[in-house]
Parts: C-alpha cells; sequence; structure tokens
C-alpha cells in the first residue's frame, strides 16, 4: 500500500477502535448499576449496626439478640466459667485460632482472645454453628461447668451433636470452627455496639 | 431458510467442531453480517433496532426490579418506593422502565407510520405486517398489566375501568370479568396474575420477534422506493452498512431516552399515581397512559358501551386487514401523492383522537370547562367522535378508493437508478414498466 | 404534500401548546420560584433544615411521612444534618417496638433506622381527630398534586407540586376578605381556600402563623418563609434522589453525546464508498 492508503487506513481504523472502545466502556458503565443494585440497599446497612445494654444481664445469665439476621449469643459468664476455660491449653484445643474479628486472624483461641477490652465477663459470639449453620443450645453439653445438677456455659448443637466450651471454642463433633466472635466495641461499661 | 446462504468458513477447530453441531454462527453470519440489504433505506429503518434494543432493556430492568418489588396490594406501592429511596440506584432503573415503556411505545408508532406510508405490508409482507400488529397488540397489555403494578390510584382505577369492558360483552360478559379479577372486584388475586403475565409477556414478545424478522429475511426489506431488489448491486451486507447505522440511531435515542429518564421523568405519567390506591375514592378524571389516548378517544365516542367495545378493539384489529384494504399495486408513498396527503391527514387524526381521549368527555375540547348539555358543542366526545369516523373511513372507504382512481408517479427501474439520480439529477431515469 | 406535512406537526404544536387551564374550581398554584428547579438546580440545604423544623413543629402534629426514616435526614442530597443530630433528633422521640419476651409492645426511644413516626394508629384515627377528613400522609405530596395543568407547560414548568403545598399554605382567604355569600356557604369546621385541589373548601385550618417557629439559622419566621422553606423540604422528600439524578443524567448525556458523534463519524466513513 502507499504512504496515502496507510494513513487513511490508520486514520479509519483509528475511528473504528475508538468508536469501540468508547462504546465498551459506556457497557461497562451501564452494567455496574444493574449489578450494584444487588448489594445491601440503604435499609439493610441501617440495621447493620445495634446497640445492647449489658447491665440487665445478670451473671450466668445469657440473652439472644438479633444482628443482621442472626443470632448472637451475649452471656454473663460465672467465674468458674472463666476458669474452666483457661485450664485449656490450647494445644488441646481443635480449632486453636481465635475467631476474633476484633484481633488479627492469626492469634491463638486463649480464652482472653475469646473476649474484648478485657472484659472476660462477657462473651458475645454468633450463635451459628459453624458446622452447617444451627443454632446451638446453651448450658448444654459435656464442656459446661457444673454445679449439683445446674449446668453452666457450654454449647451443644442439636443437628449434628457438635460441643462447645466455656469460651464457644469447639472441642468435640463435626464443627470445624470456634463460634465467630463479630466486631464490637464499648461504648461505656455497659454498653456495647455490634457491627 | 431465509433465501440466503452464508459463506461462513469455520477459522478454528473449535469452531469447525461447533458448526457441525449447532450451525449458530452460520446463521449469524448470513442473517446479520453478510445479509443483502437495500442500500438506501433511510433513518426510519433504524425503527426496528431501536424496538429490539428498548424490548432488551425493558426486560433487563424489569427482572431487576423484580428482585426489589412486592406483588400484594398492602405492599406493592411501598415496595416501590423502597425502591426509588433505598435500593443502589434503584431510582434510576424504575425511571428506565417507566420511561422505557413510552420511548417504546413512541419508537412503536414511528415504525408502524413507517410501514404504513411505504406500503410495507403489501405483498409479500402481509404475515410480518400482521405479526407485528400481534405483537403491537401483546405490548398494549404488557403495558396495560404493568401500569398496574405500583399500584396507586390510576394503577387501580385504570385496571377497574378496563376490565369492567369485558361485562359488557353479552351473555358471558360478567363471567369473563370475575374470572379476570379473580373476585368482585380489581384487588390482590387481579394485581398478582398480571404480575405474573407482565413477566411473562415480554417473553411472549422477544419470540414473535424472532419470528417477524424471519418473515422480513425471507422476503427481504422494503425500502422508500417500493421497487423490489433487482440484483445484488441494489443491496449492501447488513454489515458494517447498517450496524454502523442503526448503532448511531440508537444512541440518538437513547439520548432522547435519558433526557426524560434524567431531568423530566414523571412528565409522561400521572402524578396522582404518586398516591396509593383507594378503591373508595375515585380520582377525578381517570385518564389512560398517553399511547392509550387514541383508542380510549374511540372507545367512549360510541354511546353504547359494547359498541365502544367494539369499536376500540376494532381499530387494531382492522390493521390486519391493511394489506388487502389497500389497493393499490405501488408500494412506496412517495410515488402515490394523493396518498400521501391522505397519509399526513390520517397522522394528524391520530394526533387529534389522543387528545380528543385526554380529557374529560362532556368538557370543551382542550379546555378544564364543562360544556353545558343539550347544546351543541366542540367537546371532547364530539371531537372523539369526528376522528374515530375518520379513523375508520381512512382504512374502509379511502384506501380501496385511492388503489383504484389515483394515478401513481413513474417509478424508478431499480433501487440502483433511484439512488443515482438522487446524487446525478442530471441522469434522466428510465420509467419502469 | 409538503403543506399536508407542515400542517400535521403544526398541528401537533398548536394543539401541545393549548390547554393551560386547571382543573375545575382549582386556582392555578403562584408561580414561584426553587432553587432545585431546572436541569441545573439543587437543594437549598439551609432551606431543607428550616422546611424540616415546620414540618416536625407543625405538620407533624396530624400529617403522617411513611416514607422517610431519620436516618434520610443525613444522607446526602437531602438537609445532611450530621449522624449526630440525626441520632438526637430520633432519640428524642418513643417508638413502639416488641413484643418483649412477655409478649408486650413497649416503647424505646428513637433511632436513626426508625421510620418518622406518624401522628395517628391509622387512617380512622386519623380521620376522627379531624371531623372526618384525612390529613394526607406528606411523603408523596409535591409529586401528587399538579400546581398547573397543560400539555407544554408541565413540560416547560414541571407540575408545580411544590408551588401548590406553598399557594394552599399561603392561599386561605382572610376573614376580612370573605364576601357575606362566602360566609354563608362556608361548610362547618372547613375554611375558604381556592388553590385547593378538591374545591374552594379545604379541612385544613391554615396552620402558618408569623413566628410559629424559630429557625436555629435566624432567618425570620414570616408565612411566607415557612411555606416556602416547607415546600422545599416536601419537595425533597418526594424525591430524596433528585440532586443525584441530574448530576448522572449530565454524565450520561455528555457520554452519548460523545458516542453519538463517534458513530455518526464511523457511519459517514463506512458509507463513504456508496454515496
Amino acid at each position: 500500500m502507499s504512504t496515502a492508503e496507510h494513513a487513511e487506513t490508520n486514520r479509519r481504523d483509528f475511528l473504528y477502535i475508538a468508536t469501540g472502545s468508547v462504546a465498551a466502556v459506556g457497557a461497562a458503565l451501564a452494567v455496574w448499576p444493574f449489578v450494584n443494585q444487588m448489594n445491601p440497599d440503604a435499609s439493610v446497612l441501617a440495621l447493620a449496626s445495634v446497640e445492647v445494654d449489658l447491665a440487665p444481664i445478670a451473671e450466668g445469665q445469657e440473652i439472644t439478640i438479633k444482628w443482621r439476621g442472626n443470632p448472637v449469643f451475649i452471656r454473663h459468664r460465672l467465674a468458674a466459667e472463666i476458669e474452666a476455660a483457661n485450664k485449656v491449653a490450647v494445644t488441646d484445643l481443635k480449632d486453636p485460632l481465635a475467631r476474633n474479628a476484633n484481633l488479627p486472624e492469626s492469634d491463638q483461641a486463649t480464652d482472653a482472645n475469646r473476649v474484648v477490652g478485657g472484659k472476660e465477663q462477657y462473651l458475645v459470639m454468633m450463635g451459628v454453628c459453624t458446622h452447617l449453620g444451627c443454632v446451638p443450645i446453651g448450658n448444654e453439653g459435656e464442656y459446661a461447668v457444673v454445679e449439683g445438677n445446674v449446668k453452666h456455659g457450654g454449647w451443644f448443637c442439636p443437628c449434628h451433636g457438635s460441643m462447645y466450651d466455656t469460651a464457644g471454642r469447639i472441642r468435640k463433633g463435626p464443627a470445624p470452627e470456634n463460634l465467630a466472635v463479630p466486631q464490637y466495641a464499648y461504648l461505656s461499661d455497659t454498653k456495647i455496639r455490634i457491627g | 431458510m431465509s433465501g440466503h446462504a452464508s459463506n461462513y468458513q469455520p477459522k478454528s477447530a473449535f469452531a469447525k467442531w461447533f458448526h457441525e453441531r449447532l450451525p449458530i454462527m452460520d446463521m449469524v453470519q448470513g442473517q446479520a453480517l453478510d445479509f443483502p440489504t437495500p442500500k438506501n433505506l433511510n433513518y426510519f429503518w433504524t425503527f426496528g433496532g431501536i424496538l429490539a434494543v428498548m424490548l432488551v432493556i425493558q426486560i433487563i430492568t424489569g427482572v431487576v426490579l423484580v428482585m426489589h418489588y412486592t406483588p400484594h396490594v398492602d405492599m406493592a406501592f411501598n415496595s416501590v418506593e423502597h425502591i426509588m429511596r433505598d435500593v443502589n440506584s434503584g431510582w434510576m432503573l424504575r425511571y428506565m422502565h417507566a420511561n422505557g415503556a413510552s420511548m417504546f411505545f413512541i419508537a412503536v408508532y414511528i415504525h408502524m407510520f413507517r410501514g404504513m406510508y411505504y406500503g410495507s405490508y403489501k405483498a409479500p409482507r402481509e404475515v410480518l405486517w400482521m405479526i407485528g400488529v400481534l405483537i403491537y397488540l401483546i405490548m398494549m397489555a404488557t403495558a396495560f398489566m404493568g401500569y398496574v403494578l405500583p399500584w396507586g390510584q390510576m394503577s387501580f382505577w385504570g385496571a377497574k375501568v378496563i376490565t369492567n369492558l369485558f361485562s359488557a360483552i353479552p351473555f358471558i360478559g360478567d363471567s369473563i370479568t370475575t374470572l379476570l379479577w379473580g373476585g368482585y372486584s380489581v384487588d390482590n388475586p387481579t394485581l398478582n396474575r398480571f404480575f405474573s403475565l407482565h413477566y411473562l409477556l415480554p417473553f411472549v414478545l422477544a419470540g414473535l420477534v424472532g419470528l417477524h424478522i424471519w418473515a422480513l429475511h425471507v422476503v427481504g426489506n422494503n425500502n422508500p422506493t417500493g421497487v423490489s431488489v433487482k440484483s445484488a448491486q441494489d443491496t449492501v451486507p447488513f454489515s458494517p452498512y447498517y450496524t454502523v447505522k442503526d448503532a448511531f440511531a440508537i444512541v440518538i435515542f437513547l439520548m432522547f431516552y435519558a433526557a426524560w429518564v434524567f431531568f423530566s421523568p414523571n412528565y409522561l405519567g400521572h402524578a396522582i399515581n404518586y398516591q396509593e390506591a383507594n378503591p373508595l375514592v375515585t380520582p377525578a378524571h381517570i385518564v389512560p397512559e398517553w399511547y392509550y389516548l387514541p383508542f380510549y378517544a374511540i372507545l367512549r365516542a360510541i354511546p353504547d358501551k359494547l359498541g365502544g367495545v367494539i369499536a376500540m378493539f376494532g381499530s387494531i384489529l382492522i390493521l390486519f386487514a391493511l394489506p388487502w384494504l389497500d389497493t393499490s399495486k405501488v408500494r412506496s408513498g412517495n410515488y402515490r401523492p394523493i396518498f400521501k396527503q391522505f397519509f399526513w391527514l390520517f397522522v394528524i387524526n391520530c394526533i387529534i383522537l389522543g387528545f380528543a381521549g385526554s380529557g374529560a368527555p362532556d368538557n370543551y375540547f382542550l379546555s378544564h370547562e364543562a360544556a353545558p348539555p343539550d347544546q351543541w358543542a366542540l367537546t371532547y366526545k364530539l371531537v372523539g367522535q369526528i376522528s374515530t369516523a375518520y379513523y375508520f373511513a381512512h382504512f374502509l372507504v379511502i384506501l380501496p378508493l385511492l388503489g383504484l382512481l389515483e394515478t401513481p408517479k413513474p417509478l424508478p427501474a431499480s433501487i440502483s437508478d433511484a439512488v443515482l439520480a438522487k446524487s446525478h439529477p442530471s441522469t434522466a431515469h428510465v420509467p419502469a414498466e | 404534500m409538503n403543506v399536508l406535512k407542515t400542517l400535521a406537526i403544526a398541528a401537533a404544536g398548536l394543539v401541545l401548546s393549548l390547554g393551560a387551564a386547571h382543573a375545575e374550581g382549582q386556582k392555578t398554584a403562584k408561580d414561584i420560584s426553587f432553587s432545585f428547579e431546572w436541569p441545573f438546580g439543587h437543594f437549598d440545604r439551609a432551606q431543607l433544615q428550616r422546611g424540616y423544623k415546620v414540618y416536625k413543629e407543625v405538620c407533624s402534629n396530624c400529617h403522617s411521612m411513611h416514607q422517610m426514616s431519620f436516618r434520610n435526614l443525613s444522607q446526602p442530597g437531602g438537609p445532611e444534618f450530621s449522624d449526630e443530630q440525626v441520632k438526637a433528633l430520633a432519640a428524642g422521640y418513643q417508638v413502639q417496638d416488641g413484643p418483649n419476651n412477655d409478649g408486650d409492645m413497649f416503647e424505646r426511644p428513637g433511632l436513626p433506622s426508625d421510620r418518622f413516626p406518624s401522628p395517628f394508629a391509622n387512617e380512622q384515627a386519623a380521620r376522627a381527630a379531624n371531623g372526618g377528613a384525612y390529613p394526607p400522609d406528606l411523603s408523596l405530596i409535591t409529586k401528587s398534586r399538579p400546581g398547573w395543568y397543560g400539555t407544554i407547560n408541565q413540560l416547560i414548568n414541571g407540575i408545580g407540586g411544590p408551588q401548590y403545598v406553598y399557594s394552599v399554605l399561603t392561599g386561605y382567604t382572610p376573614d376580612d376578605q370573605m364576601t357575606e355569600e362566602l360566609k354563608k356557604e362556608q361548610p362547618e369546621g372547613k375554611y375558604h381556600n381556592p388553590y385547593f385541589a378538591n374545591g374552594h373548601w379545604i379541612g385544613m385550618p391554615p396552620p402558618l402563623s408569623e413566628g410559629a417557629v424559630t429557625f436555629d439559622d435566624g432567618t425570620p419566621a414570616t408565612v411566607d418563609e415557612m411555606a416556602r422553606d416547607v415546600s422545599a423540604f416536601l419537595a425533597w422528600t418526594a424525591e430524596p434522589k433528585m440532586e443525584e439524578r441530574k448530576r448522572t443524567g449530565f454524565m450520561v448525556l455528555i457520554f452519548l453525546g460523545v458516542l453519538a458523534l463517534l458513530l455518526y463519524l464511523s457511519k459517514k466513513k463506512v458509507w463513504s464508498d456508496v454515496h
């Protein structure tokens, strides 16, 4: 091809390439809102945080609240439960990691790492068994602290028999991980915000 | 399948393997890329592509809206407001869908008027035309049901008025209406079934569009001269000539669409539909969406309820008969000087019909003032009646007579001749035999 | 043929430009201007905040606003109160929640995620407290009440919803202008207002009076000011995404314009060998 034809082709191709690119960019920009509309909407995001008053929870008592559609166990532990949890060596645990969203992922599952702010009397965890998602039953299982004929702490999952100890760590059964500790922070000594 | 073989050659081993099992690339190349298309098509021919794009846009926006909509009388209105306020880009999706319907109808009316002007309904394109009218009918049903879904005042009352029409049918009318309603009036069962059908029909439309294009490809496109393709000289391959022209026209149309969606999104609708439906309070003026207004005028023009219904449906059904009502052997209005004038009169009449449908029947035309009864007055109703009479006269009297009485202008020998004559007007053109 | 084509277009144009009339009896709304009108318009934050105060202290005693949540007050494009302000505003209300573990409903302080509380439990209670008339929910009032009519008029000037609200609020016929005839016609518990969409007698007594609200920014609370501000606020509650809509619209149109130009040039190039 002569130089003139070459230039002509290049100019023509450039136009077509430019048009095609602009159209492609436009298509990509146009697709995004259609995908993004499936992301959580403003009303869902508004319920993403919940504040809980801990004062009404007496020692040895537990409440369950709903957060982001799931149950959250908030337990005011007895000293005996904390002691029992501390006695266990991390190497004996089925899952050695803390699973605490407020701490680095690699942290060990010591009892201290299962709580936040050094307040070991309050245990806040997702009430969702890490096996297949059932809600474990509290004050049950082999790892509860027994006083007379009353069990304190520990959880037992009725679906497939997983058992969690007084710090919510998996000890027996098919569940692979300790019960997850969600992101939460103390707003005061007796108030937390989850999420 | 459509009289045009493709010269598709699979380029890779995978392409060859696939081609032996499902020759889809062959079909695409033959029907979309290489398809010989008359080289003189004007921009009125881009509306088919525009319509296809609008159908896709309506389906996509519709599917994502359904992810957030609740089809229950107690929750529908609020779910639409939830979409407008909370769903990411929800306001945009909703406005696109609502205004998209209006754009769809603007495009379809231009597309239909193009067909009427250039004689695209004449042999051998009668079936193509009739599939088109069927598509139009289903579009109207789909849009009607869709408008009910937000469950505003106009949604409810429009549904009530139109479903009540069926009770005009003798003997079985009331049973049919009860069947449609699923109860004793428009209520939750009605809303739910409209939702189901509104989701279904666009896919029926997509299938019909496939048939429409198939029918088109068997006979080939019409063109502004109405003279059939005589040789390959008269055509160009669809791609790149018409792909780029259609793309340009589509983007211009999208700009028009965007202007509505982003700067005047509620103009084409009714303010009262932002009030939740109340079965106990009838709005002062029940009006359908603008694209139904001519038919609404026809409905109201006939004093008898059943007569009005028959006239209204008749005004659409008569379109099926158009290929046989127009007796002229010449296709294109460009070569039919008298027909041309009557065509524009018909267009003006349709616009007047639209306005006739927009106001209270007993008000003076284009005013909110009621005319005194028992006195001759130019009311919406009277204008509607005159325009309705003219509408039917156009099809039943004018078109048949024109074909017999009109002397058409001499046709060009071929499309190429016509194109040449346009660019070199000094060249004397040879009259067709 | 050109004559008829021109006639067709002219007919359309003529017919479209007529019809600037109004619904039976409703006086055309006063056409005051708002900052958010036209493609480049946007809300005035201070005005929206004042408008909210008028709604909160005057209107919300009878009118619900079901579509609004407190959190909307801090989202971009609206009054843009701070998160702390919104938390405080919400906490100032008692909101029903429950049932608790005893099965009872209880009251608790409002949260940003709560909807604006309604003054009445349901429509029937609202009617009973207002002589049979229902104070409509105000969330969408400026999109559902045209201030004027006319095909071209509404295309250019909008439907005049905020102007309708302003006109009703400021359009009551003062006592000294009520003729004897009108006084004789006056139904029990109704007031004369020619701007009202449903006849000239409105069940709502004139809600605004000089100084009824004290604005935090010191703007004098004349009836005119309060009416403007609350109308602007109601325009926002009806369309909280308006600013985002216009912004996005510009970008879309400019982008499509560029693409259209490129496609046009491409089309011309492709067709150059045919023409």
